[in-house]
């Protein structure tokens, strides 16, 4: 068998079994990205030398019966916003062209001593703002089903590196969508917990209170293995959510069960409306129905607010942004301006120069609707308008258990067509936004083709801490709708 | 267009989140952000009367811990990361004379 045929959870039982080993499996990985990469450029950075190392280590330590995980000996691709302790971790910005982080995240640790072995770090648009992987200060990265295409973002390098086989699987964040579109987009699985479920510590922030860490993968069990993995309490996140002591479960591979009998799945009305492409709109409907066929109770209802999140959600992740990123300033790390006169025309040049239009214009938005004057009308009102949004799901949820929709309205544009309309690629977030204004879990997974040949993504959004709802019903349409194929 | 961003806004709002935008990029930022605040303002169509603005979703509380040191010495892998760096410090052009 092909190795970069195998899943992650295949992958490392074939280790094992001494089917293959760990060495053998990166060694596949890298000659691929020697195929693949210079079409697609799904990474910024990546050290081969030290991947093939690790493989090394962690073989002897499968070997030795010390590593017995489900990722164990696996490659895996970092996001380049998570930090990664001696590789440098850009966040695909110019003003972190050098930085290399003396710590790593929580979350790449997690799947370090899970025995998880990194081949590099994916690009992504400018601090994860964007959702085309277009706004990285290191070239565009492109969609490995269709290379004029882009691979959606922030997430794309995560998302393109698992769909070409450049990795088994990835970890991306997810603060608007930026790991659920371009899962969609790129044809593979990708799940945004609930808030406080992966510690955020070690990821460079951009809207705090909206952000998660994610699994981006080949199909939903190494999706449920790479969750249980990454999700941890952890003290250094003071948003981190003890699931275990509160009993909200993280054993996420228990639920890769096939039933959904007596399921109830509501389909938001809104979410089937004007501007959803019919190609997009028909395999939604058709996997809706699929799990009617299995025993589901799928229904139409009117979800409120959905034209709301949008400008909530820019509101809020524009504020957010503007004071997370002061950080940047040219002193104790990342790129320094040449030319400066004293101290504030030093941080003004550095900033100007270092940071790239997308990331400028949601800094100045958001110092903005934080500065005097104009913080009751636009922040605190979308405070409250998110809190109205919440109480949109809660009552939602108390009827379903599963909200049923598309990821995106259309399947991936092509390259350049995005960038010259911001608003009308922010309106493209309008499926994935609410989950994050409400904390949700939410889950991307493939539900066919266009006419084009482009993958198209079907979403599933759970109450808090119910993501074992949406891998099950994920695993149960996945498991069938393979059966329909063949 | 209902916002009208004027060049003083623009300069103000550069000076909070400091940054030195070119003429060009001056141009666009007034009409990008102008029209983001008109999408924005669809928030007003909202009675949010009584509604508590909420910025977390879950009723957490501050989290404490002991102050106690739990990592070592790390100021000379920090300092591999400055753009300017003397004697074990961080270097920044003077501030005052």
């Amino acid at each position: 068998m092909d190795i970069l045929s195998y899943s992650a959870v295949e992958l490392s039982a074939a280790v094992k079994e001494g089917k293959v080993t760990a060495v053998e499996a990166m060694e596949a990985v890298l000659s691929r990205i020697d195929e693949r990469e210079s079409d697609i450029n799904a990474y910024v950075t990546i050290d081969r030398e030290q991947a093939l190392k690790a493989a090394a280590a962690v073989q002897e330590k499968i070997e030795k019966g010390e590593l017995t995980g489900p990722l164990a000996g696996v490659p895996v691709a970092v996001k380049d916003n998570l930090c990664t302790e001696g590789m440098r971790t850009t966040c695909s910005s110019k003003i972190l062209e050098n930085f290399v982080p003396t710590y790593s995240a929580e979350a790449v640790l997690n799947l370090e001593k899970a025995g998880a072995v990194m081949v590099g770090k994916t690009n992504m648009d400018e601090f994860a703002m964007g959702s085309t992987t277009e706004t990285s200060a290191y070239g565009v990265t492109r969609n490995p089903w269709n290379t004029d295409h882009v691979p959606g973002g922030s997430s794309g390098g995560s998302a393109a590196a698992v769909a070409a086989g450049e990795c088994f699987f990835a970890l991306g964040s997810d603060t608007g969508g930026s790991i659920r579109q371009p899962a969609s987009f790129c044809g593979v699985v990708g799940l945004k917990p609930t808030y406080g479920t992966v510690s955020r510590y070690g990821l460079v922030a951009y809207g705090s209170s909206l952000d998660q860490i994610g699994p981006l993968t080949k199909n939903v069990a190494d999706c449920a293995a790479v969750l249980e993995t990454i999700a941890s309490y952890d003290r250094k996140d003071s948003t981190s959510i003890n699931r275990k002591k509160e009993k909200k479960d993280t054993d996420f591979t228990t639920a890769l069960v096939e039933d959904v009998k007596g399921m109830k799945i509501g389909i938001p009305k809104d979410y089937l409306g004007e501007g959803l492409d019919s190609e997009v709109k028909n395999a939604v409907l058709a996997a809706a129905e699929l799990l009617a066929a299995k025993g589901a109770v799928v229904e139409e209802f009117d979800l409120s607010l959905v034209a709301y999140a949008i400008p909530t959600y820019y509101t809020i992740a524009a504020a957010e942004a503007s004071s997370n990123l002061e950080r940047f300033d040219g002193i104790k790390y990342g790129y320094r301006t040449e030319k400066f006169e004293g101290l504030h025309d030093l941080y003004k040049k550095t900033r100007s120069e270092g940071f790239g239009a997308e990331v400028k214009r949601r800094i100045m938005l958001g110092s903005f609707v934080l500065s005097s004057g104009y913080y009751d009308a636009y922040y605190l009102k979308a405070l409250k308008v998110k809190a109205m949004i919440k109480k949109a799901f809660d009552d939602a949820f108390a009827k379903y258990d599963l909200i049923l929709g598309p990821v995106a309205p259309t399947t991936a544009p092509k390259l350049g067509d995005s960038l010259q309309d911001p608003l009308k690629m922010y309106l493209g977030d309008i499926y994935t936004i609410a989950v994050n204004l409400a904390g949700l879990p939410a889950i991307s997974l493939p539900c066919g083709t266009d006419s084009k040949g482009l993958p198209i993504g079907l979403q599933l959004i759970a109450d808090s801490f119910q993501e074992k709802k949406l891998i099950q019903a994920a695993y149960t349409y996945e498991q069938n709708k393979t059966k329909c194929v063949e | 267009m209902a916002n009208v961003i004027t060049d003083e806004t623009i300069e103000y709002v550069g000076i909070l989140a400091k940054l030195e935008l070119s003429d060009e990029e001056r141009e666009q930022a007034k009409t990008d952000m102008g029209r983001m605040l008109d999408y924005i303002d669809k928030l007003a169509e909202l009675d949010t009367t009584g509604i508590e603005p909420m910025s977390h979703v879950f009723p957490v509380q501050n989290v404490f811990r002991e102050d106690v040191v739990t990592n070592g010495d790390e100021s000379e892998k920090t300092l591999k990361n400055a753009p300017g760096e003397k004697d074990n410090m961080f270097m920044v052009p003077k501030t005052f004379d």
